[in-house]
Order: structure tokens, then sequence, then C-alpha cells
């Protein structure tokens, strides 16, 4: 029994920062912007979040405001993404791949006095628990029960359509970018601040993707993200749980995040998932085409 | 009259090379229908964009009762009370009739739900018959084209702008959608009717003003007007009206379909036992709303989907299931989306037109390919079809609609073809393109082809086929010989009615 309460609160520990990411991904996706940015997002605000707390001195009031600075850097990156895929209407994959890249690599290069730094002082985790499982909440509501969630989801269905209308789709889409940047940041904070507590390169581990896998396998539904994440915390927890207990090499344990995503895609794909894309997802914006 | 609702003045519009309007005056005033004619590329649509905010005039002003004003966008085309139906609906699919009307102007919480009553008022007060719960991606063509209409008058529409509204209607549905417009009329709101079809403009309309070449050639009360007399303003020369075929010579059975059953994509039933038979010299009409099956039977027929059950033979011999097998034994397809699936948008004229026998000599020489076969190839078609194009190098999709069919037809009908499937091959063209489709398709059934003609047009049909069948839910009804069943009765078994 105490097994199974421990490896509960073990997933739960594992998910928050996978719901936060993927609820940021489901945000971005939802007004047909796909960012694969995640990771890279994580990174720099895992990194950005620990420098603030860590450079400034031990206090808790400068932990929050450490959360603040992971979340700013997420967006700003996000915003890169933003410019290069809404305003100069390049291809969605290649630049998310590329902020990816960019991010881990900027941020392992100016991480690196951070290496092995301990934080004496760390935010309790259960706010961005509770946190994290009210924002799927709020971003439900949002979509299906507000005039701003209605016009969000209308940019990723059918942009021309909500554009004819007065929405401003560029402007929607940059807010929205920004906002799941934010929430990538905001996760990577997560595990530099509160998870370890502390800064290592390549921490995120993975997470970002997994996150950005899991947007398909709950079919961008922010209320099924919060199962989704759970379930593959709880993964997560078994993962690490076995690799002491079986001879099995260590590098199979580390490989299964990866293994993982694949196999979260194949099981979106044999429930049909894909079907429930936004139409309009990976398609620049340019006014008057069709 | 009073004064006009709406009123264009001098309207000029030039893009590179082009005048798409020049000089154009209109005016529409309250409780009238005008109608607005003329040929692809006369400048119709330019004038839309005008009105609705997409273009900004050169020279020119608009008024609206009396007051000038300027469009920079379709929501101040909106605001100013001008209202555009868009003949291809710019609704999201996902969600409800109410979510896309609440768009943009719902109330901060609960948008969709609050905006019912409001929809039911107004689809009431005008016989328009929607259904705010249902979601937008199960409408018909003609239940979408209410949700626009609705949602224009959500808005404040005084000005209403039909753009080839019954294009996708069946007789019926049009009939229903011209009732909503006199109840508009009454209502005291201006409409401004655009459709290819005579018949139904000298029906509905009050005045017509015909465009030619981005010019006003005329604009005259309708009971001035008369079929051939449009016509003739819109294309600048006499158009017959007459059935267009003559004298079939019927050869023997060339396709056979027994039985057919086939799956769509979605893994539904789309044809359900579908048994019919189409001679050599033949043009078999099938009639149906788009998504009743004529998808999935063409499709069959060359060679793009398995079948279900049931046998296809194709003069006596049972149907290969292979495109480039079935066009090597003489079955041309003119499929119906011209641009993607008809071309390679992005390759020249000269490569689309030998897409069909480019691995054979002379284009093939062992494993190269033989550029002068392609461009002898090419300037022969093009001088044949009277393609209108800047050069046989230039891509496709740079060529206008009528243009890009003629090179399909072109490429497929090079050769003698056996079987030809012609899906909705005159969509979209203007009178003077559309003759000289149906021309060469005649002229190809004297040869001795056979034509499967699928269209929604059923003037089309009834003016070239020898016998209509309908495609009613994967069903078929029919063939009826052509003289022995009227227009009202294929649109009744369109819908799923008896004859």
């Amino acid at each position: 029994m105490e097994e199974i309460l421990n490896a509960l609160a073990r997933a739960l520990s594992f998910g928050t920062p996978l719901l936060i990411a993927c609820l940021g991904a489901i945000l971005n996706e939802r007004v047909g912007v796909v960012n694969l940015g995640v990771e890279g997002m994580m990174a720099l605000g895992a990194l950005a979040g620990f420098a603030l707390a860590f450079g400034s001195g031990v206090g808790d009031g400068n932990l929050w405001l450490a959360v603040l600075a992971a979340m700013l850097a997420g967006a700003l990156a996000a915003l890169v993404h933003g410019f290069v895929t809404i305003t100069l209407r390049a291809n969605q994959f290649v630049s998310g791949l590329a902020l990816t890249m960019l991010g881990l690599g900027a941020a392992g290069l100016l991480g690196k006095r951070f290496e092995g730094q301990p934080l004496f002082n760390q935010p309790p985790e259960w706010p961005f628990t509770l946190g994290a499982i009210g924002l799927a909440l709020l971003l439900a509501f949002v979509f299906y029960a507000t005039k701003i969630g209605l016009s969000l989801r209308s940019v990723g269905e059918n942009p021309a359509a909500a554009d004819l209308l007065g929405i401003n789709v560029l402007g929607v889409r940059y807010a929205a970018v920004a906002v799941g940047g934010a929430l990538a940041g905001l996760a990577g904070a997560y595990l530099s601040l509160v998870y370890r507590p502390s800064w290592t390169d390549g921490m995120t581990a993975g997470l970002g993707w997994i996150a950005v896998a899991l947007v398909i396998f709950v079919g961008w539904s922010p209320l099924r993200a919060i199962f989704g994440a759970v379930f593959f915390g709880l993964l997560y927890y078994l993962q690490f749980r076995l690799q002491g207990q079986s001879g099995v090499p260590s590098e199979v344990f580390a490989s299964l995040p990866y293994l993982l995503v694949i196999l979260v895609l194949a099981l979106s794909g044999l429930r049909g998932q894909q079907g429930n894309a936004p139409e309009a997802l990976g398609k620049p914006y340019r006014r008057g085409e069709r | 009259m009073g004064e006009p609702l709406l009123r264009l003045q001098n309207i000029t519009k030039r893009f590179p090379g082009v005048v798409a309007n020049d000089s154009v005056s209109l005016e529409v005033y309250p409780g009238e229908v005008l109608a607005l004619l003329g040929e692809n590329g006369a400048g119709k649509s330019t004038l839309i964009s005008i009105l609705y905010g997409l273009y900004r005039p050169d020279e020119g002003e608009i008024f609206i009762e009396g007051r000038p004003v300027k469009i920079a966008s379709p929501l101040d085309a909106l605001r100013l009370g001008i209202g555009l139906v868009p003949q291809h609906p710019t609704l999201v699919g996902r969600h409800t009739v109410a979510e896309n009307l609440a768009l943009g102007i719902g109330t901060p919480l609960l948008p969709a739900r609050r905006i019912v009553p409001l929809i039911e008022r107004i689809a009431q007060g005008y016989g328009l018959h929607i259904d705010p719960k249902a979601p937008v991606h199960q409408l018909s063509p003609g239940e979408k084209q209410r949700v626009e209409i609705v949602r224009a008058l959500l808005r404040g529409a005084k000005v209403l702008i039909l753009d080839e509204p019954t294009s996708v209607l069946t007789p019926q549905e049009a009939e229903a959608l011209f009732q909503v417009m006199r109840e508009l009329k009454a209502a005291g709101k201006s409409l401004i009717f655009i459709s290819h079809k005579l018949e139904e403009v000298l029906a509905i309309a009050d005045r017509c003003t015909v465009l030619r070449r981005g010019r006003v050639v005329s604009s005259l009360p309708t009971p001035e007007a008369s079929k051939t007399k449009l016509a003739q303003m819109m294309v600048g020369r006499s158009v017959s009206f007459e059935r267009k075929r003559a004298n079939p010579q019927m050869g023997e059975v060339l396709l056979r379909v027994e039985d057919l059953q086939v799956r769509s994509g979605r893994n539904l039933p789309a044809l359900r036992g579908v048994s019919f038979e189409l001679c050599a010299g033949e043009i078999l009409g099938i009639a149906g709303v788009a998504g009743n099956g004529q998808s999935e039977l063409v499709e069959v027929l060359a060679g793009l989907r398995k079948m279900e059950g049931g046998m296809v033979r194709l003069a006596g011999q049972p149907l290969v299931a292979n495109p480039a097998r079935l066009f090597a034994q003489g079955v041309a397809h003119i499929p119906e989306d011209r641009i993607h699936m008809g071309t390679v948008p992005s390759m020249s004229v000269a490569e689309n037109l030998a897409l069909r026998t480019f691995h054979q000599a002379p284009f093939a020489r062992g494993f190269l390919s033989n550029p002068a076969a392609y461009a002898a190839n090419a300037e022969a078609r093009v001088k044949e079809y009277a393609v209108a194009t800047p050069s046989i190098h230039t891509p496709s999709r740079l060529l206008s609609g009528g243009n890009i069919q003629k090179v399909i037809l072109a490429r497929e009908l090079a050769g003698q073809p056996r079987l030809i499937l012609a899906v909705h091959p005159t969509y979209g063209l203007d009178i003077g393109a559309t003759e000289q489709v149906h021309r060469v398709l005649l002229e190809k059934t004297y040869q001795g082809a056979g034509v499967l003609l699928v269209s929604e047009d059923l003037e089309e049909l009834l003016s070239l086929s020898d016998r209509i069948a309908v495609l009613y839910q994967g069903r078929l009804r029919g063939p009826y010989p052509v003289g022995q069943i009227s227009r009202e009765q294929v649109g009744l078994l369109m819908t799923g009615g008896e004859a």
C-alpha cells in the first residue's frame, strides 16, 4: 500500500513538468503553431531560473522571481520561433528543431559555471503540481467557455475565417506561442529549482519531447493531459525504480524516454488521434491565400 | 426609387498587366436584387473583394446611403453593413453552428450558448432553418450557406453579396434559397447576386449588370433581358443554348458494372451495390450531391481505389486496378480536383502534358528523357486546344482554371481513349471554355468513346447526356433516358425523393 502511494506521489512529481510543458504545447498547437522547441525552451528556462536563484543569493522571495525569469526566458525563445514561423512563414518543424538545438546548446554553454552547484533553499513542490492541474482546468475552461477560447480554436482550425471576422490571427498566434514558451520555461524551472535542485547540462533528458508527443496522445485536450502526464510520470518512476533492481544495463533504461515517445505516437496512431489535430496545424497563414 | 443603399462610382483596380475593374459604376436600392454577370476574368471577383475590404480600389468611390466610405478590411465591410456569402464557405468545420456564429461577436463567457436565442430569432424571421448545435462539417452545402447568411444578418448586414450561391445546390435547395432571398428583399435588404446560371438570374433578379473585361457592358432591368441577350453581352458574341447532343451512335457495351461495393477513405460504405452499363459512343450522366459516392465510383474506374465486392468489366475484361495500365487500355480520367489531382502545379505545361507517357518513346530514350519530344508534343497540344499560356515552360499553377482544364483534356484525350471519366469537367469555367470542353467530349463520342460524365450542374447533364443516373447515399437510381426525366425529377432523386 505504502509502495503504491509512494509510486503515485513520485508519478505526480515526475508528471508535473510534463503536464506544464504539455499544456504550453497544446496552447501552441491549438492556434495552429507546432513548436518542437519545447526541449530547448525547457533547458533555457531551467538555466535562467537556476541562475537567478543561485546568483542573487539565497532567499525564498528570489526563488519566485527565478520562476518568473524562467518563464520569461521560455517566452523570449518562443518568440524567436514565432517570428520565424508566423511573420517569416518558415517551416515550423525546422524552426522548432533549430530552437531545441539552440536552447540545449546555449543553456549548456552559459550554464558551465553553475554545474555542480547546489541550491540550498528550494521552493516547495506542491504549488507547482496543484498549479499545473489548476492550469489544465483553466485552459479547458478558456477553450470551451470563453470568447477568447473560441477565437484561439478558430485561428487553429480556419485562420482565413477568423481573419475575415476581424480576429487578429497573427496576434493570437504570437500571444499563444509566447505563453506556450513561458510554460515550457516554467517546466524547466521546476526541474532545476524543485526537482533536482541543481543545474546539469542536459538535465531536461528528453522530457520536452515527451511533452510534445503527449499532446498527440491526449488529443489536444488539456483535461486528458492531466491523466496522460500522470501515466507517463508513473512510467518514468518505474524506469528509475527498476534500474537498481535488475541486471539490465542502465543504457537501456536511459533510452526508455525515447522509446516511450515512439510508443505514444504508435498508440495515438492506433486510436486515430491524428484526426483530432487542429485543421490548420503547421500551416503558416497568409491573407488571401487559399 | 429614392437613394441607393450602395453605390459604386468609377471604381478602377489595376493589377500588374491587367485592369481588373475599369471605371465600374453600379448601384443597388433597398429591397432590390441586382444580378452581377460576367465571364471568369470579367472582374466580378475583384469587385467583390473591393466591396468586402480585401482589395483597395486605385480610383473611384463607394457610397453607403449617400455617405462616402472607405472599406479597409472585411471587418470594416461588416460594420458598414455589407455581408458576403462566399462561394466556398469560410466556416470552421469542427465547430458547431453557434460557435461559428459567435466568433468575433459573442459574449466573453459562454459565447456559443448565449448567441442561440439571437440565431433562432433571425432564422425564424427569414425562414432560414438551421440547427445551432450541429457541427458544421455535418451540414450540406445548402445548410452551410444558410449559416453564412445568418452570420451576415447577425452582424446587421443591409447589403448581402451572394457569390455563385447556387453552384453547389440542388434545384430544390436553390428554390428554397430564392424564397429566403425574397424574404430578405421584402425586409428592405439589398442583394447582389452573382451567377453563371442565366435561368436563375432571370428568375430572381430585378436588374442585371453585365461585366466584360473589367467594364460594365450593360445594366438593364430583368424584364428587358433574355438568356441569349445576356449571354451575348457576357461573351461578346452570340451563344447557342440548344441541346448539344445530336444523333448519338451507340456501339457495343463498353463498361459493365455489376453490384459494385466500395468503401470510402473513412472506411464507410460509399457504394452499396451499383450496377449499370455504358456503351461505346454514349454519354452517361451521373448526377448527385457531392459526397454520395461519385468520387469513389470514378476512383474505382480509374484504378485508384479497391473494390469491396462486385464486378467491373471493361470491354468484356475484368478491370485491372492500375491507373497506368488502364490508361494504356484507353481509360482517360478528367479528375474533379483539376489542380492537385489533374496536374502537378509546380511543373511546366510541357511536363504536365507528358505525365501519362513520359516513360515511353519518344519522351524517354533509355532512362534519359528527351526534352525535344516534350517541347514538340507541348507545342502541338497547346495549339490544338488553344491553351492560353505564356510559354510551354510556364508552371501550370500560373494558368487559369480553364486553361489548366484544357491541359488535362489535351493530355488525357491524346490518342484514342475508349472510356472517358469526366468529373465536373466545366466546374468554375466560363461560357467560352465550357463550350470548348463540351465540344471536345462530344467529338470523342462520335469517334466511338464512351463518356461517364459526373457533374453537379444539371443543365450540363441534361444538355450532354444520353442517359442520366442519380447517386444517392451510395445507391444508383436509373439510368433514365434523358427525354424521359425532367430536371425536377432528377433534383428529387438527388435528395433521396421519388421521381
